[in-house]
Order: structure tokens, then C-alpha cells, then sequence
């Protein structure tokens, strides 16, 4: 009995997929260029926390601050803390009147933030308007002060004029 | 390889894309922060808001708003009698100038401020195609603008307006719950500036965050509750006219 000579075998299977076996080699090259190419072009931090880049989240952090807050102003100007709590201005923050002050927080001996313009920003809060609380001390300020400024008459830190006669300790709000 | 001329002009722009990369460098969460600690919220209180606008301006100075947008804005609702369903609204310039005194004081008028109110289950971040907007571990939907197209399916899926392309980076923007600054345990920029503390920034995780006493004992709602975005912007004495 004569066995069949395995080489030409195995090269009548290939002879007719030949073309199939090219087609998976270009495949196998296409797959191989993806993964390549993905992991070149998805940054590192995708998918770290979700569907999303993980250091995205520190890049928003990373914005310097503005607005210094309150505790910031209050460890200096200890002196406006002390007048600002026996009025009913409180519990205002500074920078509700002030402005943005995280600069001159950085910088307090060259950076002078300006002085705020009485008529222009206690009328934000203070002209009447039928929206706000009932509560809320409001007045119509051509009515009430006839265009002078606010601190005229009102010490802003301490707004209620009969509280500035009094002395500090005794002064009820 | 000769530099030649050419070569160089060709190879000049690539250098400074490169550079800028290496300077930029990776920025880090404050060490003291972690995400999975908190998970945040506000709470507007609608019977204390007067209207001023200081937090629509610190907003804009705190985030370099451009002028004609708004992350945060304040609305004046007029309501006649049992007009419930069609309140009259007006936002001039987002409050930031406050509000132009009212022709009918008539009826019932009140203010209403409104953010991004950083749903759990937002409608923005299943939208975007690239992945560049997402809810952070510690709830706050925030934009990737290094990521972001400008195609602009978030802003039209967001169901409270609350979102625009910057013009000035052709990205989507929006409010951030100033993440750059509670990050750094400081409040907000707009409830740091309220006067009468009508807005407060929540945690909701820090069990010793007084949010938790304060929604036991008050009505509080949320903006189209219908819509179920898990929205955690807590209203408190809202008026059934409020969209």
C-alpha cells in the first residue's frame, strides 16, 4: 500500500483559500494598526473613573480662585469683623459689596482693591421692588435719600444710624 | 536629516504643540480632596432671594463668563391671580444688573435663581458623543473642554437651559459648582456673595452638613421632577408656576 506524501497534502488545502488566508492577513494587519493607533491616540486617563478623561477633573480644579471668601478678609481687617457684628449686616460677606478680592489677598501691599460706590451697591439689594421678600428692608432711594450716597447717613459695616451714636458695647441691634 | 528652511517651518508648529503639552504638564487634585468623600448639591431658598444679582456677577468674574451668558441666572416671576400656568418671566441680562422696578406690582412676584442643578442621572452626559462631559465621582457634571467638539447635543438635552457654547473656546460650558474651589473646601462663588444666604452649597455625604436637617423639616422640591435627572438643586417655597 502506498501512503500519501503529506506535503502536497497540506498544500491542496491551502489551494483553493489561499485567497481567504490573504484576506485574514490584511485583517490581522488592520487589527493589530487599531490597537496600535487607540492606544497612541486615547489619553492614558480615559475610562478611570467612567466613559470619560479621569485628569479632566483636576485640569477643572486647577482654576485659580477668584473670590478669596470671607475667612480669608476676616484674618486681616479684624476691625470690620467687630463693627459688622453688632449691625445687621452681619452675616453679609465682604465681597458681596467688595468685589472679587482673591488678588489683593495674594498681593495685600500692592494690590488696593477700589472703594465701592455707596448709591450704586446698596441699591442692589435695598430699592424696592415688589418681587422681594416683604421682610426685607427696603426704599425707593430718589424718595429716600433725593440722590445722595448712602454713606452719607449709613455706615455701611453698620447700617442702623441710631446704632453708630451708641457705644460699641452697649448697642442693641 | 539636512534642516533645511522648509523643514524647519514644517517642524516649528509641531515643536510648540509638543511644548505646550510638556508645560502643561498633568495638574492634581489638593491631596486633601478625595472624590469619593462627597457628593454635592445646593439649596436655594426662593422666600430669601431679593433679586441683586451679585451671584450672576461673581459667577461671571469668577469663571470669565463671557458677557451675554450665563452659568448662573436669576428669573422674576409675575404671577396674576390663578394664573398658575402661564406665569409671566423675565431675566434681563440673566439679574446681573438687578431688576428694572416692576410695572404691576400686582399679583404675586418672586425671584427665582437658576444654575445647573447636577442631576445624578443627567441628560447632558448620556448624550455626548466623545465622552467629554460626565458626572464626577463626587457629583458634579463637568466639561472636558479638551475633549469636547462644540457639537451641541448637551445643550439642547439639558431640560433646565442650562448650558451654551462658549464662544470664545467653541465648547459647551456650564456651571462647574466652582469645582475649583470646593476642591479647596470653599464655598461657591455665588453662595459665598448671596446676602441673605439664599443659596448654600450642600454635601451630601457629610452627614454633619446641616442640608440633611434642613430637607427633613422644610418642603423642599427639585426643578421638572417629572423628568426624573435626579437633580440636586434643592428649592426651598417654590411657587407651582416655576418651570
Amino acid at each position: 500500500m502506498r501512503r500519501a506524501i503529506p506535503a502536497p497534502k497540506v498544500k491542496l488545502l491551502f489551494k483553493d483559500i489561499e485567497h481567504l488566508l490573504r484576506l485574514a492577513a490584511v485583517m490581522l494587519i488592520a487589527v493589530v494598526a487599531f490597537v496600535v493607533l487607540r492606544a497612541a491616540v486615547v489619553p492614558k486617563s480615559f475610562g478611570q473613573y467612567g466613559h470619560y478623561r479621569g485628569d479632566a477633573i483636576a485640569e477643572v480644579a486647577a482654576r485659580p480662585v477668584a473670590h478669596a471668601g470671607h475667612e480669608v478678609c476676616e484674618g486681616c481687617h479684624t476691625d470690620v469683623v467687630d463693627q459688622k457684628k453688632l449691625g445687621r449686616h452681619a452675616e453679609l460677606h465682604c465681597e458681596v459689596c467688595h468685589g472679587p478680592q482673591g488678588r489683593h489677598a495674594d498681593d495685600p501691599a500692592s494690590i488696593k482693591p477700589p472703594l465701592p460706590d455707596t448709591g450704586v451697591i446698596c441699591a442692589r439689594c435695598h430699592e424696592a421692588n415688589s418681587a422681594k421678600p416683604r421682610s426685607f428692608p427696603q426704599v425707593a432711594s430718589a424718595d429716600h435719600s433725593g440722590g445722595l450716597a448712602c454713606n452719607t447717613c449709613h455706615q455701611p459695616h453698620r447700617p442702623k444710624i441710631q446704632d453708630q451714636a451708641k457705644p460699641a458695647t452697649g448697642a442693641k441691634r | 536629516m539636512d534642516i533645511t528652511r522648509r523643514r524647519l517651518l514644517a517642524l516649528l508648529p509641531a515643536a510648540a504643540v509638543a511644548w505646550e503639552f510638556v508645560r502643561a504638564g498633568t495638574p492634581e487634585l489638593s491631596p486633601n480632596y478625595k472624590t469619593s468623600d462627597h457628593w454635592w448639591g445646593m439649596l436655594i431658598d426662593i422666600t430669601e432671594c431679593i433679586g441683586c444679582g451679585s451671584c450672576v456677577r461673581a459667577c461671571a468674574q469668577e469663571n470669565d463668563v463671557p458677557e451675554g451668558y450665563y452659568r448662573t441666572w436669576i428669573e422674576r416671576y409675575h404671577v396674576t391671580d390663578y394664573a398658575i400656568e402661564r406665569p409671566h418671566v423675565e431675566s434681563p441680562n440673566g439679574g446681573k444688573d438687578g431688576f428694572p422696578l416692576d410695572q404691576d406690582p400686582s399679583g404675586k412676584n418672586f425671584f427665582v435663581p437658576k444654575l445647573c442643578n447636577h442631576c445624578a442621572d443627567s441628560p447632558c452626559t448620556q448624550v455626548c458623543p466623545v465622552g467629554a462631559t460626565f458626572v464626577s465621582p463626587d457629583g458634579v457634571v463637568l466639561v472636558d473642554k479638551n475633549y469636547c467638539l462644540g457639537c451641541r447635543y448637551c445643550v439642547q438635552a439639558c431640560p433646565y437651559g442650562c448650558r451654551f457654547i462658549n464662544p470664545k473656546t467653541n465648547t459647551a460650558d456650564k456651571c462647574t459648582l466652582c469645582y475649583h474651589r470646593i476642591t479647596k473646601g470653599l464655598t461657591t462663588a455665588c453662595a459665598e456673595v448671596c446676602p441673605t444666604g439664599a443659596r448654600q452649597l450642600a454635601d451630601l455625604k457629610n452627614p454633619k452638613d446641616p442640608i440633611h436637617e434642613y430637607l427633613r423639616t422644610h418642603s423642599v422640591q427639585i426643578l421638572k421632577p417629572h423628568m426624573a435627572t435626579g437633580a440636586k438643586v434643592f428649592y426651598n417655597g417654590m411657587d407651582g408656576s416655576v418651570r
